[in-house]
Formats: C-alpha cells, structure tokens, sequence
C-alpha cells in the first residue's frame, strides 16, 4: 500500500509541476463551459417557447440539460485521457528511470497501480471542474442531485477504466507521443462505435454495444446504478492492468 | 556477497552474456573491465534484478536473483550508465521519492536524504530542479540515490563516463570513500579507473570472462618486460647512435627503442628483463656518460598491455581512450 502511495503521489508531483496538468485543466474548463452553456441556453430557449406558444411540455432540467451534458462531457474526456495517460510508462522507459522502479524493492503491481491511480485522480480533478459548471444549474434551477452523482461516478468508472488502457498502451513504446497516438486512435474508435449502436438493434449491434465503453455510460447519466455496467467497468479495469502487467513481464524478458 | 555460476544471457539475436563465473567478496571494490559491447551493463542488469538470467545462477548476499528478486533489491544500490533520474523534480524530492521507494522508515527519511546529500556533495543545489544540474552534478546525485538505504552491495555502471577529469577524479574519490561500508562493482572500459580505484578484477570480452585477478598480481603479469621512458640532452656532445648504444649496455636493459629526437635531446623508450628493474642503472650509466638526464618514467602502459594480451583484441578497437581521462 505505502508503495503504491509512493508511486501515485510522484507521478501527481510529475503532472502539476510541468504544463501537461494545467493545459488539461484550461482545455477541458474551457471544452466543459462551452457546452454547459450551450445546453443550458436552448434549454432556457425551449422553455420559453414552451410557455409562450402555451403547450406545456414537461420540462426537465435532469433529463434535458444533465444528462446530455454528461454524455457530452464523457466524448471529451475520451480524447483528454490518451492525454494523461501517455507518458506513464513510455517517459519512464525514454528516461531510463525505469531501471531505478525495476531494481527497488517494489512490485511490478504497486508500479502498475500507483500510476494508473495517479492518472485517474488527474482524471478526477478534470471532472472537479464540471462541479463549478453544475454548481450553477443548482443555484438557478433545482435539478435532482442523485442523476448528478451517478453521473460523476460513470464519468470517473469510464475514465478509470480508459486510463488503464492507456497506461498499457505507455508501456508499448519509449515514445509517449506515440502511446498519445495509439490512445486516440483507440479513443475515435470507441466513439465511432457509440454511433453506430444507435442504428438498428440487431444482434452485431447488441455486441458492439456491449463492447463499447461508452454506451454503459447512460444509466449512470439517467440517475441508475446498473450492476451489469458496473462489472463491465470493474472487469475492464482489470483487463488494462492485467495486459500492462504482461507487457512489463515481457519486457524485462526482451530488455 | 555475490556469486556468479554459469551466467549466460542471450538477446533475441545473440549471446551478450556467455557462460561466466565469478565471485566477490564482502567489501571488495571490483572492477568489471570490458571494451565496450562486452557485456558489462547485461551481466549488471542480471545482478540487480532488471532481467532474468537465461541460463546459470547469481546471487547477492544468499539470495537468488530469480528466485528471491525482493530480497535481492531491498540489499542492493544500482547506479545505471544513465542515472535514473526525473528532471522535473528537485534533488531533495528526488532523494526522498527513492527513499519511500527504497523502504528507508518514514521517520528516518529526511535524515538519510540529509546525509547523502553533504557525502555526494549535492547539498548546495539540493532544491535545483535535476534538469538544471551540470552532468557531473547528476553523477553524484545518481551515486546518491545508490547509496541512500545503505546498501549491503553498490553496483555502479560506468560512473564516470562522460565527466571531466576533475569530476572523474571526485567521483573516483567519492567511490573510494563508500568502500569500508559496501561492497563495490564497477564497470568501466577505462584501465586506469581499475587501477586507481579497485582491488580486484574482472576482465570480459565479447561476453567471456577473460581473467579475475587482484589489480596487484595483474600489475606482476604487466611487468614482464615492463618499459621505462628516459629523456637525455647530450648538449652536442654525443648524438642518438650513441646513445642508444649506451643505454642498450647497460645491465638488465633488453631492448631500446628510439622516440622522439629535438636537437640535443632524445627520447627513447627502454624495456628491461623480466623482473629487473633497470632505472638505476640507467640513471648512473646517463650521468657517467656527461650527459643530462631530463625524465625518466616507467611508462604505465603495462596494464594495458596486460588486457590486450587477455582479450586478444587489436589495441585501436580495444580501446579507444587510452589516456584515462576520456569517456
Ligand atoms: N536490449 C538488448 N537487445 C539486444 N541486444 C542487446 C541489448 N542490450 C545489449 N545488447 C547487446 O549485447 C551486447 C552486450 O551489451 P552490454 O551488456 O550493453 O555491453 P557493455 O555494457 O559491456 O558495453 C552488445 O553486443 C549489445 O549490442
Ligand atoms: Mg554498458
């Protein structure tokens, strides 16, 4: 445990001391207010004009503003987390620091976990932001807390679980440009699948769909806990850690 | 300390590490001298638990280095031909990140770092960031991170490649200084660093051991027919001819070869027998003669001499820098 915390507080140490935390921050503040804003104002706009042509539609600030905000919210993180994820183990290869994780008496696990945790809590401090672009629509309006914090939860299982992924795909190269490379190229085509889900309900479609990272972000959205989603989450989790614990075991093997 | 038995190491295409044996003692420093490509940084990566043997044993202080690789790392202090190091951060952070990563007690941390720092002599930029520090700075903030859980063994990777000769000769120093408490390897392709800085050695070329010896009797092997170099200024009186002639009579003397020549002053180089310690009487034969005698030097070669005959390799491709203070 006192290893993992040793591992995770470096690479947090590594994020906040050089641009790549603070670039991250300013992108997403800006990409997150943008489209707080804009959802925001044509709810405010179909409101209005809801009640001056006198139909009354029921109008929901949890299902027309929140959780459209966070599916939007999520497709932006997609493309942030190679981001984040990049430099974890290819930086460490290119610098030869590898060498000094290697040969402590730390394993390969604690390495592995320290630095996926560091990268989720960068991740969570990206989503803190999306707090203060909340903290608005409850002070204007009085939107039902609960979809908001399942909300989070999905965005934050999402991410984790991209992360872990990403940091096997850092330990692939010494190069983390290319790691950020494969990661979006991962990150376009989870997303392409997204759309493609959403035509038809054969069976293909119900695979793609379960397969798909991003589609078990709904219920959360909608204010539900599914099991199924969250074993989904959890077992991906664990696949990226596992593949990054066998590329590291390979590597020493080939090194 | 350390035990070596059978290590072979082989690569995807071929073997780095064939077959070899050795063994060091408790608070030995050793030299694991090699031309470059010898395998050197492979056998040292097996020793510290970065990669698996592919075939034979080591161990380090009992432990097997692929059974017990835990217990192996929690002894051992390694400083890789390229210090490890983040640049990012500042020296102090650095230190006390390897320490938390070395198990040193939380309580006992800020101390340890302390202590390094004023050994290493980095205490003066101890909240620079690394990628500020001059080479030789990060040398010793390397060197520091090695030494910062007191390790049983210290395993140092060409610690003074790429410094000046000032530096090589603070770090040499500052090596030396850590003998009493560890037990020392280190690899270099530099003969000299064996000789100023090592008891014992190990010679490998292409990925064989080629000789363990102590630097003493490898000094004993050097001096069969070890030669002396003498510097005479005749003033007029005698040219080259005759002196070579001289010095070829004087006893003990096997062979003498001309050098340079200004003027009135010559150079020639002097080899003796076997065991004969010609410079007396060459000295006396010099100044019975009328003559000046300007220098005379044994020439240090001898090592050198010594390896390539070992490795049986041609001495430009050995090695290149032959002085001491190159790379
Ligand atoms: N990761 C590797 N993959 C393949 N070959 C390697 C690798 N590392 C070193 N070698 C080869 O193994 C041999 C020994 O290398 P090394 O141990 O680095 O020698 P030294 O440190 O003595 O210069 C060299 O021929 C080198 O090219
Ligand atoms: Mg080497």
């Amino acid at each position: 445990m006192r290893n993992i915390w040793t591992i995770c507080r470096r690479e947090l140490y590594s994020y906040f001391v050089s641009p790549i935390a603070w670039v991250l921050l300013a992108i997403f503040a800006l990409l997150s207010g943008v489209f707080t804003y804009i959802i925001s104002a044509s709810f405010v706009r179909a409101s209005l004009e809801g009640q001056m042509s006198g139909q009354s539609f029921p109008m929901n600030l949890n299902d027309q503003v929140i959780a459209p905000l966070f599916s939007n919210i999520a497709v932006v993180g997609l493309f942030l987390i190679p981001l984040i994820s990049m430099r974890l183990f290819a930086e460490e290869k290119r610098q030869g620091t590898i060498e000094l994780l290697a040969t402590s008496p730390v394993h390969d696990l604690e390495i592995i976990i320290g630095k996926w945790l560091s990268a989720v809590l960068m991740y969570a401090a990206l989503m803190a932001v999306l707090l203060a672009d909340y903290s608005f629509l409850f002070i204007y309006g009085n939107p039902d807390w609960k979809p908001v914090a399942t909300g989070f939860l999905g965005a934050l299982l999402q991410g984790a679980c991209l992360l872990a992924f990403g940091t096997f795909i850092s330990t692939l190269t010494r190069n983390q440009i290319v790691a950020g490379a494969i990661g979006f190229a991962l990150a376009l085509i989870l997303w392409i699948l997204n759309w493609t889900t959403s035509f038809g309900n054969s069976v293909s479609v119900q695979v793609l769909n379960y397969i798909s990272i991003v589609s078990h972000m709904d219920s959360f959205t909608k204010g539900v806990i599914d099991t199924k989603d969250l074993v989904y989450y959890v077992s991906m989790i664990f696949l990226g850690l596992f593949l990054t614990a066998r590329s590291l075991e390979s590597m020493r093997w080939k090194a | 300390m350390i035990q070596v038995e059978g290590l072979t190491k082989r690569y995807a295409r071929h073997v780095a590490v064939n077959n070899i044996s050795f063994a060091v003692e408790k608070g030995d420093i050793v030299g694991f001298l090699g031309p470059n490509g010898a395998g050197k940084t492979t056998t040292m990566r097996v020793l510290t638990c970065f990669m698996p043997p592919t075939e034979g044993r080591a161990t380090v202080a009992g432990f097997d280095v692929f059974d017990q690789p835990h217990e192996v790392k929690k002894r051992i202090g390694y400083l890789p031909e390229a210090p490890p190091l983040y640049p990012e951060m500042s020296v102090e952070d650095y230190l006390t990140f390897v320490a938390r990563l070395k198990n040193v007690p939380a309580g006992e941390i800020k101390q340890r770092t302390g202590q390094v720092m004023e050994r290493c002599a980095v205490a003066d930029v101890r909240s620079k960031l690394i990628a500020k520090l001059s080479k030789g700075y990060r040398q010793r903030v390397g060197l520091a991170q090695a030494i910062i859980h007191n390790p049983d063994v210290l395993i140092l990777d060409e610690p003074t490649s790429g410094l000046d000769p000032k530096q090589i000769n603070e770090t040499r120093e500052l090596i030396k200084s850590l003998a009493g408490e560890h037990t020392i390897i280190l690899s270099t392709h530099i003969l000299p660093e064996v000789e100023a800085v090592c008891q014992k050695v190990i010679i490998i070329n292409k990925g064989r051991l080629v000789a363990t010896d102590s630097v003493e009797n490898l000094k004993d092997r050097a001096s069969v027919g070890s030669a002396i170099q003498v510097q005479v200024d005749t003033d007029g009186q005698a040219d080259a001819v005759t002196v070579h002639q001289r010095l070829e009579q004087v006893p003990g003397v096997s062979k003498v070869l001309d050098r340079t020549a200004h003027g009135n002053r010559f150079v020639f180089e002097v080899e003796s027998l076997q065991g004969r310690n010609a410079r007396p009487d060459v000295a006396r034969a010099v100044v019975h003669a009328g003559w000046n005698l300007l220098e005379l030097k044994s020439s240090t070669l001898s090592l050198e001499e010594v390896f390539l005959e070992l490795t049986g390799s041609q001495p430009a491709a050995a090695l290149a820098p032959v002085s001491g203070v190159a790379q």
